[in-house]
Protein backbone atom coordinates (compact mmCIF):
# COMPACT_ATOMS: atom_id res chain seq x y z
CA UNK A 1 0.00 0.00 0.00
CA UNK A 2 1.31 3.77 -0.85
CA UNK A 3 1.68 5.96 1.94
CA UNK A 4 1.37 9.46 0.07
CA UNK A 5 -1.10 11.77 2.11
CA UNK A 6 -2.58 11.24 4.85
CA UNK A 7 -5.65 9.93 4.38
CA UNK A 8 -3.14 6.88 3.47
CA UNK A 9 -2.69 6.86 7.23
CA UNK A 10 -5.95 6.46 7.65
CA UNK A 11 -6.65 3.74 5.14
CA UNK A 12 -3.40 1.74 6.67
CA UNK A 13 -4.82 2.26 10.07
CA UNK A 14 -8.38 0.59 9.08
CA UNK A 15 -6.46 -2.36 6.72
CA UNK A 16 -4.21 -3.11 9.86
CA UNK A 17 -7.50 -3.32 12.38
CA UNK A 18 -8.69 -5.75 9.57
CA UNK A 19 -6.27 -7.94 9.43
CA UNK A 20 -5.39 -8.08 13.03
CA UNK A 21 -9.22 -8.96 13.28
CA UNK A 22 -8.90 -11.78 11.26
CA UNK A 23 -5.59 -13.45 12.78
CA UNK A 24 -7.65 -13.73 16.09
CA UNK A 25 -5.66 -10.55 17.90
CA UNK A 26 -7.87 -9.34 20.85
CA UNK A 27 -8.93 -6.10 21.24
CA UNK A 28 -5.88 -4.64 23.07
CA UNK A 29 -3.59 -6.25 20.66
CA UNK A 30 -5.25 -4.86 17.59
CA UNK A 31 -5.38 -1.19 19.19
CA UNK A 32 -1.55 -1.89 20.00
CA UNK A 33 -0.62 -3.39 16.10
CA UNK A 34 -2.91 -0.09 14.85
CA UNK A 35 -1.25 2.79 16.46
CA UNK A 36 2.27 1.51 15.97
CA UNK A 37 1.29 1.34 12.40
CA UNK A 38 0.00 4.79 12.45
CA UNK A 39 2.85 5.90 13.96
CA UNK A 40 5.12 4.34 11.56
CA UNK A 41 3.14 5.58 8.56
CA UNK A 42 3.32 9.06 9.38
CA UNK A 43 7.09 8.99 9.54
CA UNK A 44 7.22 7.49 6.61
CA UNK A 45 5.08 10.50 5.08
CA UNK A 46 6.70 13.37 6.93
CA UNK A 47 10.27 12.05 7.19
CA UNK A 48 10.48 10.10 4.55
CA UNK A 49 8.53 11.83 1.78
CA UNK A 50 6.16 9.49 1.78
CA UNK A 51 6.82 5.53 1.01
CA UNK A 52 5.09 1.98 1.27
CA UNK A 53 3.78 -0.23 3.47
CA UNK A 54 3.93 -4.39 3.15
CA UNK A 55 1.50 -6.30 5.29
CA UNK A 56 1.98 -9.90 5.94
CA UNK A 57 -0.22 -12.13 8.12
CA UNK A 58 2.18 -15.02 9.89
CA UNK A 59 1.82 -18.76 11.34
CA UNK A 60 4.46 -20.23 12.82
CA UNK A 61 2.61 -23.76 13.35
CA UNK A 62 2.17 -22.53 17.22
CA UNK A 63 1.00 -18.99 16.66
CA UNK A 64 -0.54 -16.05 14.67
CA UNK A 65 0.96 -12.45 14.09
CA UNK A 66 0.76 -9.63 11.93
CA UNK A 67 4.20 -8.17 10.33
CA UNK A 68 4.11 -4.54 8.89
CA UNK A 69 7.16 -3.67 6.60
CA UNK A 70 7.36 0.34 5.78
CA UNK A 71 9.36 1.74 2.75
CA UNK A 72 10.78 4.76 2.09
CA UNK A 73 13.38 6.44 0.13
CA UNK A 74 14.12 9.54 2.47
CA UNK A 75 17.29 11.21 3.51
CA UNK A 76 17.90 8.58 6.10
CA UNK A 77 18.51 8.30 9.26
CA UNK A 78 21.53 9.53 10.32
CA UNK A 79 21.94 8.26 14.24
CA UNK A 80 19.48 5.51 14.47
CA UNK A 81 20.36 6.10 18.64
CA UNK A 82 19.39 9.00 19.11
CA UNK A 83 16.21 8.95 16.86
CA UNK A 84 15.15 5.73 18.74
CA UNK A 85 15.19 8.21 22.30
CA UNK A 86 11.54 8.86 23.69
CA UNK A 87 11.13 12.72 23.43
CA UNK A 88 13.63 13.06 20.60
CA UNK A 89 12.35 14.91 17.20
CA UNK A 90 13.75 16.46 14.31
CA UNK A 91 10.50 17.91 13.25
CA UNK A 92 7.91 19.14 15.30
CA UNK A 93 6.51 16.20 16.26
CA UNK A 94 6.48 14.61 19.99
CA UNK A 95 9.24 12.26 18.92
CA UNK A 96 7.21 9.14 20.33
CA UNK A 97 6.78 7.75 16.72
CA UNK A 98 9.54 5.03 16.55
CA UNK A 99 10.04 4.83 20.22
CA UNK A 100 6.24 4.05 20.77
CA UNK A 101 6.21 1.69 18.19
CA UNK A 102 8.82 -0.19 19.03
CA UNK A 103 7.12 -0.88 22.40
CA UNK A 104 3.67 -1.67 21.34
CA UNK A 105 5.41 -4.68 19.55
CA UNK A 106 7.19 -7.54 19.51
CA UNK A 107 10.03 -7.56 17.24
CA UNK A 108 11.29 -4.02 16.03
CA UNK A 109 13.43 -4.06 13.11
CA UNK A 110 15.21 -0.99 11.40
CA UNK A 111 17.21 -0.49 8.61
CA UNK A 112 18.61 2.81 7.31
CA UNK A 113 21.13 4.55 4.69
CA UNK A 114 21.63 8.07 4.57
CA UNK A 115 20.80 9.24 1.36
CA UNK A 116 19.16 6.32 0.74
CA UNK A 117 16.11 5.84 3.00
CA UNK A 118 14.68 3.81 5.70
CA UNK A 119 12.81 0.47 6.53
CA UNK A 120 11.14 -0.44 10.03
CA UNK A 121 9.54 -3.61 10.31
CA UNK A 122 7.49 -4.42 13.35
CA UNK A 123 5.84 -7.64 14.20
CA UNK A 124 3.28 -8.52 16.88
CA UNK A 125 2.06 -11.91 17.92
CA UNK A 126 -0.98 -13.24 19.06
CA UNK B 1 -14.24 21.21 3.68
CA UNK B 2 -14.48 17.75 6.01
CA UNK B 3 -14.99 19.46 9.79
CA UNK B 4 -15.94 17.90 12.83
CA UNK B 5 -18.77 19.96 14.25
CA UNK B 6 -18.52 21.93 17.07
CA UNK B 7 -22.12 22.33 19.81
CA UNK B 8 -22.82 24.73 21.98
CA UNK B 9 -24.76 24.40 25.09
CA UNK B 10 -24.72 27.24 27.63
CA UNK B 11 -20.98 28.03 28.18
CA UNK B 12 -19.51 24.86 27.05
CA UNK B 13 -18.81 24.00 23.62
CA UNK B 14 -19.59 19.86 22.79
CA UNK B 15 -17.34 17.45 20.60
CA UNK B 16 -17.93 14.23 19.55
CA UNK B 17 -15.60 12.63 16.99
CA UNK B 18 -17.09 10.14 15.28
CA UNK B 19 -14.61 9.40 12.51
CA UNK B 20 -11.12 8.14 12.04
CA UNK B 21 -9.67 11.65 11.60
CA UNK B 22 -6.63 12.31 9.51
CA UNK B 23 -3.93 14.51 10.49
CA UNK B 24 -4.73 17.50 8.73
CA UNK B 25 -8.76 17.23 10.41
CA UNK B 26 -7.17 16.96 13.76
CA UNK B 27 -5.44 20.19 12.94
CA UNK B 28 -8.47 22.13 11.21
CA UNK B 29 -10.59 20.73 14.88
CA UNK B 30 -8.07 22.46 16.82
CA UNK B 31 -8.49 25.56 15.08
CA UNK B 32 -12.17 25.87 15.00
CA UNK B 33 -12.20 24.94 18.66
CA UNK B 34 -9.78 27.46 19.55
CA UNK B 35 -11.73 29.85 17.57
CA UNK B 36 -15.15 28.77 18.94
CA UNK B 37 -14.03 29.25 22.49
CA UNK B 38 -13.28 33.08 21.68
CA UNK B 39 -16.37 33.79 19.29
CA UNK B 40 -18.51 31.64 22.07
CA UNK B 41 -16.96 33.15 25.14
CA UNK B 42 -16.70 29.92 26.14
CA UNK B 43 -15.82 28.72 29.74
CA UNK B 44 -15.68 24.81 29.01
CA UNK B 45 -15.01 22.32 26.09
CA UNK B 46 -15.81 18.85 26.52
CA UNK B 47 -14.10 16.40 23.94
CA UNK B 48 -15.90 12.98 23.69
CA UNK B 49 -13.88 10.24 22.11
CA UNK B 50 -15.71 7.13 22.49
CA UNK B 51 -16.42 6.27 18.82
CA UNK B 52 -12.32 6.40 18.27
CA UNK B 53 -10.83 2.77 18.47
CA UNK B 54 -7.49 4.61 18.10
CA UNK B 55 -5.52 7.41 19.47
CA UNK B 56 -1.72 8.27 17.86
CA UNK B 57 0.75 10.38 19.32
CA UNK B 58 -0.61 12.73 16.69
CA UNK B 59 -3.98 13.26 18.13
CA UNK B 60 -2.69 13.16 21.50
CA UNK B 61 -0.69 15.74 20.91
CA UNK B 62 -4.09 17.86 19.36
CA UNK B 63 -5.68 16.65 22.67
CA UNK B 64 -2.81 18.32 24.39
CA UNK B 65 -2.86 21.31 22.41
CA UNK B 66 -6.29 22.29 23.00
CA UNK B 67 -5.88 21.95 26.09
CA UNK B 68 -3.16 24.09 26.93
CA UNK B 69 -5.24 26.84 24.60
CA UNK B 70 -8.24 26.76 26.05
CA UNK B 71 -6.36 27.29 29.40
CA UNK B 72 -4.70 30.46 28.41
CA UNK B 73 -8.44 31.42 27.16
CA UNK B 74 -10.08 30.99 30.66
CA UNK B 75 -11.52 27.56 29.66
CA UNK B 76 -11.11 23.99 30.52
CA UNK B 77 -11.14 20.87 28.48
CA UNK B 78 -12.34 17.76 29.35
CA UNK B 79 -12.13 14.56 27.05
CA UNK B 80 -14.35 11.41 27.94
CA UNK B 81 -14.88 8.13 26.70
CA UNK B 82 -11.44 7.17 26.09
CA UNK B 83 -12.16 3.31 25.96
CA UNK B 84 -9.76 0.87 27.56
CA UNK B 85 -7.48 -0.26 24.78
CA UNK B 86 -6.79 2.93 23.90
CA UNK B 87 -6.09 3.93 27.63
CA UNK B 88 -3.33 0.74 27.42
CA UNK B 89 -2.37 1.35 24.16
CA UNK B 90 -1.41 5.02 24.76
CA UNK B 91 0.47 4.90 28.08
CA UNK B 92 2.69 2.13 26.51
CA UNK B 93 3.24 4.68 23.55
CA UNK B 94 4.38 6.56 26.58
CA UNK B 95 1.99 9.37 26.06
CA UNK B 96 0.44 9.93 29.61
CA UNK B 97 -1.88 13.13 28.50
CA UNK B 98 -0.46 15.61 30.99
CA UNK B 99 -2.36 18.74 31.62
CA UNK B 100 -5.93 16.98 30.50
CA UNK B 101 -8.87 16.24 32.30
CA UNK B 102 -10.65 12.97 31.98
CA UNK B 103 -13.71 11.82 32.56
CA UNK B 104 -15.86 8.27 32.05
CA UNK B 105 -18.18 9.79 29.91
CA UNK B 106 -19.94 13.02 28.88
CA UNK B 107 -22.60 13.06 31.93
CA UNK B 108 -19.30 13.31 34.51
CA UNK B 109 -17.39 15.29 32.28
CA UNK B 110 -20.47 17.95 32.37
CA UNK B 111 -20.05 17.35 35.46
CA UNK B 112 -16.21 18.08 36.06
CA UNK B 113 -16.76 21.28 33.84
CA UNK B 114 -19.71 23.14 35.75
CA UNK B 115 -17.79 22.05 39.03
CA UNK B 116 -14.36 23.67 37.72
CA UNK B 117 -16.34 26.91 37.04
CA UNK B 118 -17.92 26.85 40.21
CA UNK B 119 -14.39 26.53 41.70
CA UNK B 120 -12.93 29.42 39.50
CA UNK B 121 -15.51 31.52 40.46
CA UNK B 122 -14.91 30.93 44.60
CA UNK B 123 -11.51 31.81 43.63
CA UNK B 124 -11.72 34.99 41.93
CA UNK B 125 -14.77 36.04 43.76
CA UNK B 126 -17.98 36.13 41.91
CA UNK B 127 -19.84 39.20 40.89
CA UNK B 128 -18.61 42.03 39.13
CA UNK B 129 -15.05 44.04 40.23
CA UNK B 130 -15.08 46.58 42.29
CA UNK B 131 -12.16 48.28 42.86
CA UNK B 132 -11.17 48.94 47.37
CA UNK B 133 -12.08 52.30 48.21
CA UNK B 134 -9.94 53.85 50.58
Amino acid sequence: MPIRSDSDIVMIRQKTRVWATEQGFGLVDQTKIVTAASELARNALVYGGGGTVRLEALNDGMRKGLRLTFEDRGPGIPDIELAMKAGYSTGTGLGLGLSGAKRLCNEFDLHSTVGEGTQVTITRWK
Amino acid sequence: MERIPILKMGEFLLVSIQVDMHDRLAMTLQEDLTTRIVSASARGVLIDISSLDTVDSFIGRMLGHVAAMSRILDAETVVVGMRPAVAITLVELGLSLPGIRTALNVEKGMELLRRARKENGRQFGEGPYVPAQD
